[in-house]
This record gives C-alpha cells, structure tokens and sequence, in this order.
C-alpha cells in the first residue's frame, strides 16, 4: 500500500510540469495497474486469439448451412434435436462425465489421505508416482491401454484365460466398450484431483484437528467437520474444471473404440469430428461441440458464484 | 424426398456446358512452368513406394526447373483427412492435396476443375473406370485425378489349405491365375455357398473375419455385401431406398454369417483382420493385397497359402469394393499451370508402370488399361497370388454408398451406416425392420443441405 503511495506522488510529481496528453501517458505508464495490464497483455492476446476467437467463430459456423453459403440461425441445433444418434451422444457423453468425474474425485479424495498420512519422505514417491498417469500424453497412453483391451490379442485377456477366467469383450460390447473408456479417463484424470486434494489437505491448519481431538471428536467427525468443509471450495472448483475437460474429452474414445460399438461410445467431440471432419459438415460438427456450452456456462456460474460467497464468508 | 433430385433438364444443362468448356478449352501444356509446385501425399504402406514417387517427381521437377515439394501424410489418425480439412478451411497449405474415396465431394467447391487435363489423360493413358467418374466427378465436373499411388480394391483374400481341407472348396481350381472357367464361378462361387463354407471353417477353429465397425474396411465389404442382395441406401435421385427386400436379405444373411466369425469383429479396425489372416486363425478375409504383404515377411508360411480371388455373387450380382485415391488442385494453390503439368506427367503411363512395381501390386488403378501390368502375374508366393487382384471376371467395383448423390454417399460411408445396421442387428439384437426404421432415419438427415 505505501509503495502504490509514493509511485503515486513521484508520478504526480514528474509529470507536474508536462502537456496534459504526455503527463496522462507517463502516468499511466509509471502505475501499477499499467504494468499489470502490460505484463498480463501476451496472455490476454493468447487467449483472445486461440479461446476467444475461435468460439465465437465455432458460434457463427454453428449457424450456417452445409455449403456454408447461408445463415440458418438455430436450425442446425433444431436439426440435432430430431436425431436419435444425437441423443445417444448426450446420453452418453452425460453417462460418461458424471461417471468419470465422480470416480476420479473419489480416488484422488482416498489417495490424497492416504499420501497425506504417510511420512514425509514416503509421500514425496508417492506424489512424484500418481502423478505418472497425468504427465504421459493421453493418446500415448491411451495407445497403451489399447494395446490391452485389443479386441482379438488384448493382454488383460490373455491373464484372464490363463488363469481359467473368461475373456472379456473389452471394446466390442456395448457395456465393456463404455466400461473401458470410462476407466481409462478415470486413471488419467485421478491423479489431478489427488494432487489439488493434497494441496488442499496440507493447507488445513493441524490446530483445528488437535482442537477436535481434545473435543473428542472421532475420525468420521473431524472428516466431515473439519475436512470436508475446509476443502468444499477446492472440491467445487476441481469438479467444475473436471467435469468441462471430461465432457470434451476426444483422444480416448477416438484411440480405443471410436465412437463404436454401434455408435455407444460416442462423446460431442468425437461425434463433431466425425460430422464436421469426416463427413465435411463443419457447421453441424460445430453445433455438436456448441451444445453443451450453455448447460456448462451455467454449472460453471453457480459454482463459482458459491465459491465467492463461501470465500467472503471465510 | 427432395434436395438432391438431379433432373433430366439440370442434367443435360450441366453436360452440355462441362462438353463445351472442355472443347472450347484443350489442355495446353506450359513446359518449364517454373516456381515451386508443393504435393500433400498420402504416406505409403509398402517400403519403397514413397521413395520411388518421389523420384519421379523430383525429376521432373529438375527437367522443367520446379521446385517439387512432397510431404507423404499418414492416414492413420486420419492426419490426412485432418490436414485436408486444416488446408480447405485456412485457404493456403499444399498446391497438390490426396483425397480418399469421398472427399473429393466434399471440397467439390475448393478444388479446380481438372476437365481438360483428365480429357488429355484419358485420350492418352486410358478412360477411367465408372467409379472414377461417379467419386470425381460430382455434378459433372472433373475437381481431382485419380491418384496413381493408394487406390486399391477388396478381394477376398482365403487359405487355400483350410478352404480345401476343411470347406471342401478349391479356390485355385476355381480361381486360377490365368483364363478361367467363369460359368463354373457363377454356379459354385455364391454367398450361399461362401456360407456354407465359412460354417465348416468355423467348425474347424478357422473362422472367417472382418470388421463390422466405424473404420473403413467395414464399410468397403458390406456395401458390396448389400447391392449383391440388391439393397442400396439410397438411389442415384436421392430417394431413400433402404427399406427393401434386399436389406432384409441382406441382413437376414449376414445373421446367419455372424454366427461363424470372431465375436470381435465389431470392434475391429482396418489392421484387425490382417493380423487375424497373418496370425494362421483366420481362414479368408477381404482386404487389398497388404495383409500378404506383411505375411511374406512376418508369416511365409501363411503368405504361401493365401490366395486373392473374386467375391461371392448375390441373386442381384457380383460386387467388390473399392477405396480410390485422388489428387486434387486447391483452388488457392499459386502454382497452378505448374501442378497441372506435374499432375499429367504422374498419369502417364510409364510412371505409373514405375509405381505399381514400387507398390509390389498393392496400388490399382481405376484404368482397365493397366490390368494386365506383369507385376500381378509375377508377384508369388504362392506364384500367381495376385492375378485376380485386378478383376477377371464379372464382378462389379463399387464404392459404399453408391449410387447416392455424393454428398450423402460420403456420409453413409463416413459415419459407417451400413455396419451400424448390421450391428444393431447381428449384435445389438434388434429386430431387421427396427434397424431399417434407424437407417432410414439416419438418410433423411444426411440428405440436409
């Protein structure tokens, strides 16, 4: 505060005897809310270029028809409105993402605690090993889980008829087939709710924990007493941020069935290139990809908003 | 049922005005075009194929001082397909792009009319077949040549052995590799027959394989499958055919064949099958000559006994796919008169000769011309294995989709229809009018414009 105050006088002071235009600029230029601007401006330029304009070019081509010769307005969404298929892939992108998403922040909860009770030196092999899953990129490692749910040679498979068991229909049955994507997107994105939890965990003061324990309180208690509301705001954001990714996932689903059995496995992304790239219906794959948008855009702002309010009330 | 009616007037119109523009314009050829001429081809299976394209291009490219550029793009991961569709959409990027099967329909607008340099090649290196036209030639415009390199037909590809021993059927007896007994074909080589066979061979622990999924060797032996029962999605005026006899057939036949395949095929993709040939389980599947090619190296016990032979007849004919390889001229590309010329030069006879000796056979052109090329009468083992690659007989090539307009014949064969009815059917459990109800819907909305 006293630095912004006395950056505040040297500019009033060295501009004092300058024309107004030049004085404006040199003070904007010597405040701090000018360098902020100034240092944030590559990314806001980033942004505007590759998130802003894009979506509000995917909103335009969402509107044209086919030829993309002429403005349709919503038709193209009207159209998907009427399409069974379409509605498959909602159901199973919605199938997919609550799935995934509520596994993930499952797992990465219990190994968050289970890391976070270990001792120091064991917790940083740990941290260091979950983490594994989330730096490889996905279509890498989903490759590999191909590789183990192949449909004639799957590795899995061959373990399983060893021992006696039988082979199961990884990829080619509609249940196994939606199955194995969801497992696959739980095992990359766990690590990433494990990471913020752990986070989260060590930034709970142990005097709460200490206080509760002399209060008597039993494990269960201090969990949803103490923890659970300590880390709401981190599980809020976590799940907003995981439920966006999930619902534009594309690498997994295009590796290891795309979009098959019988279109089951289909998610929006998957579905848009599939119309918009394969088939040359750019504005109807762009509708596809647009559609959550708004149902996102609210989720996303009664969460944030929730987590103000619980900010202010902290 | 309307949109894509072609009437008998807006044809003639269109006919008679791509006649004119082609007499009124005669290819000329610019020799020593100059510049730089940049090529996006597609990146070759076989080893060498690559390398030897890319010298005659280059040659060329010194003997009229051009800068010839070739950037061989994978079509797995359709990076193909993606960059194509990055280059349309950004109006830059190669002059020269590959474009498969049906996506010389769907950059029908940004890609330069080639009329007068297909007339030249045809006048001089031979007509290109039907389906060239119909994939090609979308409302009587030339956008694209046929690739030399890539474009490759679906054959049935049998043990020998095991369809000897176990089906009782000898398929090269039937299927020599020299004149053949085409009556005796027509009366033994039929599904009704193929069934039967592939029953037996089921029985034996060899099933017959191939995909029923999203990928495009599905679509390249059911849309075939389908016309020989005499079913069609839809009809070259854009009418909804699917719902016929003939899909019930069709789909009543293919219940039947599913019971004696592997139960993963709905998962398979375009390796699946030739690893299931290569592997010694399979007893035939349908595939260009790649899965031998892999075979002769990695399995020569197995590559000796496979044999590339017609596919079986339906009550409504004789039908082998086919997935064609184009190249086309962006209209945004700054070099055009340069890639024309190019262009022409690959086409000619004696480079493409080159290429399907590179190719080892696996290449085939859409040019009846070139069907007795040494390299199919040559290439062994077993000796003779590729003679009927090309065609002897009376089948007909097609592409899945054929004969709808070709907007809608994209759609049907890239978003897979005719192996999602299938296996709505054969492994969803649905009944037959159920699933044509699905496809039918399915057509009216590819039909959007």
């Amino acid at each position: 505060m006293a630095r912004r105050e006395t950056t505040g006088l040297v500019t009033a002071g060295a501009a004092g005897g300058q024309g107004g235009l030049g004085r404006r600029w040199t003070r904007f230029r010597q405040s701090r809310s000018a360098l902020a601007f100034l240092l944030c401006l590559p990314l806001v330029l980033l942004i505007a270029g590759l998130v802003v304009y894009p979506f509000f070019y995917a909103i335009y081509l969402a509107m044209l028809n086919r030829a993309e010769t002429a403005f349709v307005g919503l038709d193209n969404f009207a159209f998907l409105f009427g399409r069974s298929t379409f509605w498959m892939v909602v159901r199973q992108s919605i199938l997919f993402t609550l799935t995934a998403v509520f596994f993930k922040a499952l797992i990465g909860f219990v190994c968050a605690h289970l890391i976070h009770n270990l001792p120091p030196r064991g917790q940083r092999v740990w941290r260091g090993l979950s983490l594994v899953p989330w730096v490889i990129p996905p279509a890498l490692s989903t490759l590999g889980w191909w590789w183990l749910f192949d449909p004639t040679y799957s590795a899995i498979n061959w373990l399983l008829t060893s021992f006696g068991a039988a082979a199961v229909p990884w990829l080619s049955d509609v249940f196994w087939a939606r199955f194995s994507v969801i497992l696959v997107n739980i095992w990359y994105g766990a690590p990433f709710f494990l990471i913020m939890y752990l986070a989260a965990l060590k930034s709970i003061p142990e005097e709460l924990y200490d206080a509760a324990k002399v209060d008597g309180a039993s494990a269960w208690q201090r969990l949803v007493y103490i923890t659970l509301p300590m880390m709401r705001n981190i599980i809020a954001i976590t799940m907003l941020f995981s439920t966006i990714v999930t619902f534009a996932n594309f690498d997994i689903v295009r590796v290891l069935t795309q979009g098959g059995p019988r279109n089951t496995t289909h998610l929006f992304a998957t579905y848009a290139f599939k119309l918009g790239i394969q088939s040359g219906d750019i504005p109807l794959g762009a509708a596809v990809s647009l559609f959550m948008f708004p149902i996102l855009a609210l989720f996303a702002m009664f969460i944030l908003r929730d987590v103000r309010e619980r900010t202010r009330r902290l | 049922m309307t949109g894509f009616r072609q009437t008998r007037r807006r044809f003639l119109a269109s006919t008679a005005a791509t006649g004119a523009l082609a007499i009124a314009a005669p290819y000329v050829h610019t020799a020593r075009a100059g510049g730089r001429v940049t090529l996006g081809l597609w990146d070759h299976w076989v080893p060498g194929a690559n390398d030897a394209l890319r010298e005659i291009a280059e040659e060329w490219g010194r003997k009229n001082k051009v800068e010839v550029v070739i950037d061989f793009i994978t079509s797995i991961g359709e990076k193909d397909l993606i960059t194509a569709a990055a280059e349309a959409r950004a109006g830059t990027g190669h002059d020269i792009m590959v474009h498969r099967t049906w996506q010389v329909a769907v950059y029908e607008n940004q890609l330069e009319p080639l009329d007068d340099l297909v007339a030249e090649i045809e006048k001089n290196e031979g007509a290109y077949n039907d389906i060239a036209r119909y994939l090609a030639r979308p409302n009587g415009t030339w956008r694209a040549i046929v690739a030399p390199t890539g474009s490759h037909s679906y054959p049935m590809v049998s043990r020998l052995d095991l369809w000897k021993e176990h089906a009782g059927i000898d398929l090269l007896e039937l299927f020599p590799a020299g004149p053949r007994d085409q009556a005796r074909i027509d009366a033994e080589w039929t599904y009704e027959r193929f069934l039967e066979g592939a029953r037996k061979l089921h029985a034996a622990g060899f099933p017959f394989g191939n995909p029923i999924g999203q990928t495009s060797d599905s679509q390249d032996w059911l849309g075939p499958l389908f016309l020989s029962f005499g079913s069609q999605p839809m009809s070259a005026e854009g009418d909804i055919t699917i719902d016929s006899d003939g899909t019930r057939a069709a789909l009543e036949f293919l219940k039947e064949l599913t019971r004696y395949m592997p139960e993963d095929v709905y998962a398979w993709d375009d390796a699946a099958n030739n690893r299931w040939i290569i592997s010694g389980r399979g007893s035939a599947i349908q595939n260009p000559p790649s899965a031998w090619a892999v075979a002769k190296r990695d399995a020569p016990e197995v590559a000796a006994q496979l044999w590339h032979h017609d596919t079986p007849s339906g009550p409504n004919g004789r039908f082998r796919g086919s997935l064609p390889f184009f190249w086309g001229l962006w209209d945004f590309s700054t070099n055009k008169s340069a890639a024309k010329e190019l262009l022409y030069h690959l086409a000619s006879k004696e480079q493409v000769a080159k290429l399907l000796w590179a190719s080892q056979g696996y290449d085939l052109p859409l040019q009846q011309d070139y069907y007795d090329h040494e390299v199919w009468l040559k290439e062994s083992p077993p000796p003779g294995t590729l003679y009927n690659y090309p065609g002897r007989g009376n089948e007909q090539v097609i592409v899945t989709g054929f004969p709808a307009p070709a907007a809608v014949g994209a759609r049907i064969y890239n978003e897979g229809l005719l192996a999602v009815l299938v296996a709505r059917v054969t492994q969803g459990g649905e009944s037959v009018e159920d699933a044509i109800a699905w496809a039918a819907e399915e057509l009216e909305g590819y039909r959007r414009g």
